[in-house]
């Protein structure tokens, strides 16, 4: 049985501590720039304050990753350059990278710190984490969301690495690392600045009938009726319409959360190394629900105890969930 | 422009799912008519529409090489299934003509030997390009939102390394790709039960706000920008900076016509607000873009200034 | 109405300042976090309360004030809900993200001034209203329990006298 290492988000030095104090395995965190793919406004970790937080992780036997997982512009390759040097100095277990540039100045420099693979890489075939794994001497691979059970099972027999999967959280259909979407329509890059969608160019419009629309950079990502639950404005999981579809629809997909608690002994059966909790946009609140429960949940499982799974599920309760493409393919 | 001579047109895959006549008659028109210098043909985006073509490419390869063309394969960008990790195996065995890879999965299938690096293998920077280089690649082609500056500098790492360096200058952008087919999906079906709906829209399947913009195109698995990019005001530019290769992308356009003012533009035989002008009418009423190469969203079309 | 609004806004004040003085000096960081936005006005409404909160997060001249709705300055940022799950909301004892996609919460204006700030107060440890509370000694602490308790359930925000 493979250990279950629970993976789990820090987007600030207290949700740090929440999270480790909840049981989690590891936290994955990142700068306050665009070397992480979560470069939100006040959100993230200054070097001072990263030093701290794996002093406190690290005293409670927590391991701390650092995500260096965007794509530097031509010109700007120093900045991750030295997010790397600082986190290997602050004594960082692991880097989660996806830049072919960035993997090689950490394995040639710091060869001494794990190397993880980030989702931004979008491997989804043995024969392309084999490639980091032999290239770059990758220990992790974080799979993207869009395999099954079945194929994770293969997946693992195929390669040479521990697979990380996403159990909780956010659900994103589209490959990632390789999104443009938010840059079309703000200017600003997913992959090069770390942003998804940023805050300064969103809008929400409420018109006197109680209906509502979330704009992005003044483009209308969708609307709500006076009851009907709001979303934030992603271009993935916004409404439009087509010439075969005169209602606006999820063109994309459902604005739905990943939940695959339900599917956690299979996975573990499946050989998953570690299992990821996204969110490290989300409030600390919510990382000590999530975190808690699933800390539980593992830890029933490795015990041959059944799992009180009644709380996993209560996370997302009232809101749309799904267990995404883990359990079937016909979603694609 | 001086580098004219250096400077090569090429013409990117197609990635709509055009019928395999359509491909036939285009490549034939390309061949015959078509001032490009180069052309790479192969499924991109949907490893299902595959066989469907793929009969007819050594023919369409021997026809654009008597036309002196220089042909490229370029492979899937999305590799999972059984069958597209094969797909991708096989190219990487083929000597001859050139490939382009577009998946991590295929630098591992070619190993060291020579290849070029396709729009979504995220070419974003020297580091990058410098270690690519090392594993064998001869030619870069950069992602379609790496803005001007980065371009530059960029370029003249891949030179400095004897590569050939690509930018697409013309036709809608990729925006992302996915596991789910958002063509199927728009008709209520699924990738498993497709019935090749995506063959009905040549030029993608546009995708309308609320309030009645057109934002994006939808072609299968891919999301594309609405705007065709446009980078003729920018190809001096680019030219000094070192890139090699202009690419046109495919749209269902007359892309002869589409070519040769290019051509005409590079050669210096049209002034550029001519040029701008043929191509409009070419393209009827699309909008144009050139905000990602002016480090700006996308969609926008900055007006260069007059002293350029 | 206002002449009761006016009358709840000076009577609170002198307890608002004090409370936004004694978190500033105690976690310095929040500022750090809120970046440009320190210089923003934030309209901190909540529902049933006779008056709105405005709040400018200033380091060197902090405003944190409580003003009639009619006169209260055009915001920068808007964030408007029940009282009790704004305190919530402040203590990260409630996830932003949930409550404002159920609609619970509305915000409007600069959406980044609101992420901001939502991140700052959730880098805080430990309770602010408790800490708040607690300024006041036992008194203190009684009102914030019964508060608590007068808000069993934020779904429904039954107020329970």
């Amino acid at each position: 049985m493979s250990l279950a290492e629970l993976i789990c988000p820090a987007g600030t030095p207290a949700a740090l501590r929440t999270a480790v104090d909840a049981g989690a395995d590891a936290v994955y965190c990142g700068f306050q720039d665009a070397t992480n793919a979560r470069n939100f406004p006040g959100l993230n970790f200054t070097p001072d304050e990263l030093a701290d937080a794996v002093v406190y992780a690290h005293a409670k036997g927590t391991k701390v990753l650092l995500a260096l997982n965007t794509y530097p512009p031509a010109g700007k390759v120093d900045l991750w350059r030295q997010a790397a040097d600082t986190g290997a100095r602050l004594g960082v277990d692991a880097f989660i990278v996806a830049d072919m540039g960035v993997a090689d100045y950490i394995a040639q420099t710091h060869p001494q710190v794990r190397l993880h693979l980030s989702v931004q890489a979008a491997a989804s075939s043995p024969e392309a984490i084999r490639y980091y794994c032999e290239r770059f001497g990758v220990k992790r691979v974080v799979l993207p969301r869009i395999l099954t059970i079945p194929e994770i099972k293969q997946v693992r027999k195929d390669i040479p690495c521990e697979i990380e999967t996403f159990i909780f959280g956010n659900h994103g259909l589209m490959v990632e690392g390789r999104c443009s979407l938010t840059n079309y329509l703000t200017g600003q890059s997913t992959n090069m600045d770390g942003v998804c969608s940023p805050a300064s160019d969103v809008e929400y419009k409420r018109d006197a009938d109680g209906t509502m629309s979330s704009q992005l950079a003044g483009f209308t990502i969708d609307c709500f009726g006076p009851d009907e639950k709001a979303g934030y404005p992603t271009i993935c999981k916004g409404r439009y319409t087509a010439p075969h579809r005169p209602d606006a629809y999820y063109a994309f997909e459902e604005p739905v959360s990943l939940n695959l608690s339900r599917l956690l002994p299979e996975l573990i059966d499946a050989g998953v190394h570690a299992f990821k909790i996204e969110g490290r946009q989300r409030s600390k609140s919510y990382v000590r629900g999530v975190v808690t429960a699933f800390r539980h949940a593992v830890d029933d499982i490795r015990a041959g105890r059944p799992a009180d799974m009644a709380n996993l599920v209560a996370l997302t309760e009232g809101q749309k969930q799904t267990q995404g493409a883990f359990e079937t393919k016909k979603w694609r | 422009m001086a580098v004219t001579d250096m400077t090569k047109l090429t013409l990117g895959p197609i990635a709509y799912h055009w019928s395999a006549e359509e491909r036939r008659d285009f490549y034939a028109r390309i061949a015959d008519e078509a001032p490009v210098d180069e052309v790479y043909l192969g499924e991109v985006i949907c490893s299902k529409r595959a066989p469907f073509h793929e009969p007819d490419l050594p023919d369409t390869i021997a026809r654009l090489e008597r036309a002196g063309k220089t042909v490229v394969l370029s492979s899937l960008a999305e590799v999972m299934l059984k069958r597209e990790r094969k797909a991708t195996a096989d190219l990487a065995e083929m000597d001859a003509p050139e490939i382009e890879i577009n998946n991590a999965a295929g630098l591992y299938a070619r190993g060291d030997r020579p290849h070029r690096i396709g729009p979504f293998m995220n070419a974003y920077n020297e580091a990058t390009i410098a270690w690519m280089a090392r594993q064998g690649a001869s030619h870069v082609c950069l992602p379609a939102e790496l803005p001007g500056e980065a371009i530059a500098i960029a370029a003249k790492a891949a030179r400095d390394l004897g590569l050939g360096v690509e930018v697409q200058v013309f036709g809608r952008a990729s925006l992302a790709v996915s596991a789910r087919c958002y063509h199927a999906r728009a008709h209520g079906r699924t990738k498993d039960n497709c019935q090749f709906v995506c063959e009905d829209d040549a030029d993608g399947m546009p995708l309308c706000t609320t309030d009645e913009r057109v934002i994006l195109r939808v072609n299968g698995i891919q999301t594309q920008s609405e705007s065709y990019v446009d980078l003729l005001p920018e190809m001096p530019q680019l030219a000094s900076v070192g890139v090699t290769h202009l690419r046109l992308m495919p749209q269902a356009v007359d892309m002869v016509a589409v070519a040769q003012v290019f051509r005409d533009a590079l050669d210096e035989k049209s002034d550029s607000r001519d040029a701008e002008q043929a191509l409009k009418d070419i393209c009827g009423d699309v909008a144009f873009s050139n905000g990602f190469y002016h480090g700006q969203a996308g969609y926008r079309r900055i007006a260069l200034t007059t002293a350029s | 109405m206002t002449a009761f609004s006016r009358l709840s806004c000076v009577m609170i004040q002198p307890l608002l300042t004090r409370v936004v003085r004694r978190i500033a000096a105690r976690h310095p960081s929040l500022f750090a976090r809120l970046g440009p936005h320190q210089a923003t006005d934030f309209l901190i409404d909540p529902i049933e309360l006779p008056f709105a909160l405005h709040l400018r997060p200033d380091p060197d001249a902090l405003v944190f004030r409580a003003v009639p709705r009619d006169a209260a300055p055009e915001p920068g940022a808007l964030i408007r809900g029940k009282f009790m799950l704004l305190l919530e909301l402040m203590d990260a004892e409630e996830d932003g993200d949930a409550a404002f996609f159920s609609r619970d919460l509305e915000i409007s204006g600069d959406t980044e001034a609101v992420v901001r700030l939502r991140n700052a107060l959730d880098d805080v440890d430990g309770s602010i209203a408790d800490e708040t509370a607690a300024m006041f000694g036992a008194p203190g602490r009684a009102i914030l329990a019964r508060l608590r308790r007068n808000y069993p359930t934020q779904e429904t925000g039954a107020f329970a006298p």
